[in-house]
Order: structure tokens, then C-alpha cells, then sequence
């Protein structure tokens, strides 16, 4: 059997980081390897593609990079897009570092250099069940997810010279489902007082990420509409 | 194992432009307390992002136009039962690229 989903166990230390990012550890694999026959498609050498996920560490900003440099843009263009899809990382840490002020100034850069989508969802979860966090513990889970994305990584863009298709495989559905997965855990930990808060919450982001991605890039609207929600969040919550 | 320079320097920048959001927070929130409203709205973020990524995934732009993957949301709805039913991350994605690997075979 499979790992559960993030531990219940109540210790914050690093072997319980570790323990905690064994279920997102599929996700991480099958996107990492993804990403590594892309970028042997896209005529990245196995060198550029292990620095690119060892020095930026972002799923879909990677994709991106690839997708920009195959198509001969600017170096301006396809740095200002690396930022653009990897400012929500700010909302990210923005919602974790209160969590972290009584830890080392180094400690916190730590936390911060290596947060992802994934490590925050499952730092949130733990959040919400224990109701605080410890340096230790996001260092295990984060270096855990670090080391397993870059190894994926470099088999994808190894294997790469063999697969074409990731998509073939489903790999491309695993982001979505871990980010379903996430959105669920999340949930399970909302108290029945506001459920009906949440589910308009939830509402309110489908329509907002409809209408702003006919305007925006869906990148831009991920970050408009968390923002706008969020705020509605507030302002409904009594 | 070659590396072109321009390639180089784009790997260079844009990791310098994503670490920035990742730590500014952290360096930010050391130095001050921040007020109970902002407490809240940042405790409404992981619900809202994680629906916007999930959305964002279902979404295709191209040329201005807006369109929605139909395979992903098809198979997004029984990885989403599997989701709730089983409130195993593992067993969410396990299934959904199983799911999406066996569409794709078939169609």
C-alpha cells in the first residue's frame, strides 16, 4: 500500500519532513521526468536541462523557458515570463513565513529558496493539523522533493533520447491531479461552520479564473483572482 | 554535455527572478507583525490557489483564444471522486496518470 496522505504524526523534525513528501513524491517523478524529454525536444543538452531544474526549480516556468528558447525569443522576454509565472511563489511564502519568524534569519531563506507548489500545499495541510510548522520539518520535506525533481529530471532528459511523447503516458496529468489532491486535503480540514464560506470561495475562483484568463494569460489570472477571492474571503467571513 | 551561453544566461536570470518572490516574504514578515485581517486573508490562499492551479490546468490559450481541455476535465472528475473517497495524494495522481494514460491509448 501506498503512503496515506500527510502524517498525522504531531513531531516536526526532519525525518517527518521526509515522511510527509513521500506522497507527493509520484507527482514530483512523473513531471520531473516530463520536463526532461521536453527539454530534449527542445534541443537542451542533458547538462542545461540538470542546471535549469537545479538553479530554478519551477515546473511549469521550466516548460516555459523551453517553449520561449525553441521559438528563438529574447533572453528579456523569456525572463520577464519566468517571473511573471513564478510571482504566486510570493503568495506561497507570504501565507507560510508568519509561521517561521521565530526560526534563524538563515532558516528562513532556507524555507523560502526552496518552496514549491506542492511542498506549500503540504505545509498548509500540516498547518491545519497541527497548527504550527518547524524549520527542520519543511527542510526535509522540501530537500526531498529538491533532490527527487532534479534526479527525474535528469532520467526524463536521459530517456528523452528513447521517449517523445510524455503525454502518451498521462505523464502531463499528474500536475492537475496533485493539485486536486492538495485542494482536497485542504478541505477535510475546514470546520462545518464554514463550508458554505469555502464552497463560495471555491465558486468565486472558477468564475474568476474563467473570466481572467480570457484577459490575462492563465498564469497572470492564477495570482489576480487568488488575490481578489482572498479578499472576498475576508470581507464574507464573519 | 555542451552549454550555449545564451542558454546560460537565461537559466542564470530567471532563477534570479524566482528566488526573489521565494524569499522576499520570509525577509519581510522578520521585521514586522502583521495585522489579524491580514492573518485571515493569507489563511485563504491555499484553498484559492490550489483551486486557480487546478483550473489553470484545464485551461488552453491559443491566439487570444480561450479553450478548455476536455480530455483533463473528463478525467479529472473521476480523480476527484478518488480524491475525496481516499484522501491519499499518492493515490490521486497514481490513478489520474493511470486514468489519463489508458484515455489516451484508447482515443
Amino acid at each position: 500500500m501506498l503512503t496515506d496522505s500527510v502524517g498525522r504524526s504531531d513531531s516536526l523534525t526532519f525525518v517527518q519532513g521526509f515522511r510527509d513528501c513521500l506522497p507527493t513524491l509520484f507527482g514530483y517523478i512523473s513531471v520531473g521526468i516530463a520536463f526532461g524529454i521536453v527539454g530534449t525536444a527542445s534541443n537542451l543538452s542533458i547538462l542545461e536541462i540538470t542546471l535549469l531544474s537545479a538553479s530554478v526549480y519551477a515546473g511549469a516556468a521550466q516548460f516555459a523557458i523551453c517553449a520561449l528558447l525553441l521559438t528563438g525569443s529574447p533572453l528579456s522576454a523569456i525572463v520577464f515570463s519566468a517571473f511573471i509565472i513564478n510571482l504566486r511563489n510570493f503568495l506561497l511564502s507570504a501565507a507560510l513565513a508568519p509561521h517561521f519568524t521565530k526560526e534563524s534569519f538563515l532558516h528562513n531563506i532556507g524555507v523560502g529558496v526552496l518552496m514549491t507548489d506542492e511542498s506549500f500545499g503540504v505545509a498548509a495541510t500540516k498547518l491545519k493539523q497541527t497548527g504550527s510548522l518547524s524549520a527542520h520539518w519543511m527542510h526535509g520535506l522540501n530537500l526531498t522533493a529538491y533532490l527527487f525533481w532534479n534526479v527525474s529530471c535528469i532520467l526524463g532528459a536521459v530517456s528523452g533520447q528513447w521517449i517523445s511523447d510524455p503525454e502518451a503516458w498521462g505523464l502531463d496529468f499528474a500536475l492537475p491531479a496533485m493539485f486536486l489532491g492538495l485542494l482536497f486535503l485542504q478541505l477535510e480540514h475546514v470546520p462545518s461552520a464554514k463550508w458554505k464560506l469555502y464552497a463560495t470561495l471555491i465558486i468565486c475562483m472558477i468564475a474568476a479564473m474563467l473570466g481572467l484568463s480570457l484577459l490575462f494569460p492563465t498564469h497572470v489570472a492564477v495570482i489576480l483572482a487568488t488575490v481578489i477571492v482572498a479578499s472576498l474571503g475576508v470581507v464574507l467571513d464573519k | 554535455m555542451s552549454i550555449n551561453s545564451t542558454v546560460l544566461a537565461v537559466i542564470a536570470l530567471s532563477a534570479l527572478v524566482t528566488v526573489i518572490p521565494r524569499i522576499l516574504p520570509f525577509l519581510l514578515v522578520r521585521n514586522l507583525r502583521l495585522p489579524d485581517a491580514v492573518m485571515k486573508w493569507l489563511s485563504f490562499v491555499p484553498v484559492c490557489i490550489l483551486t486557480a492551479l487546478v483550473i489553470e490546468n484545464l485551461l488552453m490559450q491559443e491566439e487570444s483564444r480561450l479553450a478548455i481541455d476536455w480530455p483533463i476535465l473528463l478525467i479529472l472528475l473521476p480523480t476527484a471522486i478518488i480524491a475525496y473517497k481516499y484522501r491519499s495524494l499518492s493515490m490521486t495522481v497514481v490513478s489520474g496518470v493511470l486514468l489519463m494514460a489508458i484515455y489516451r491509448y484508447i482515443v
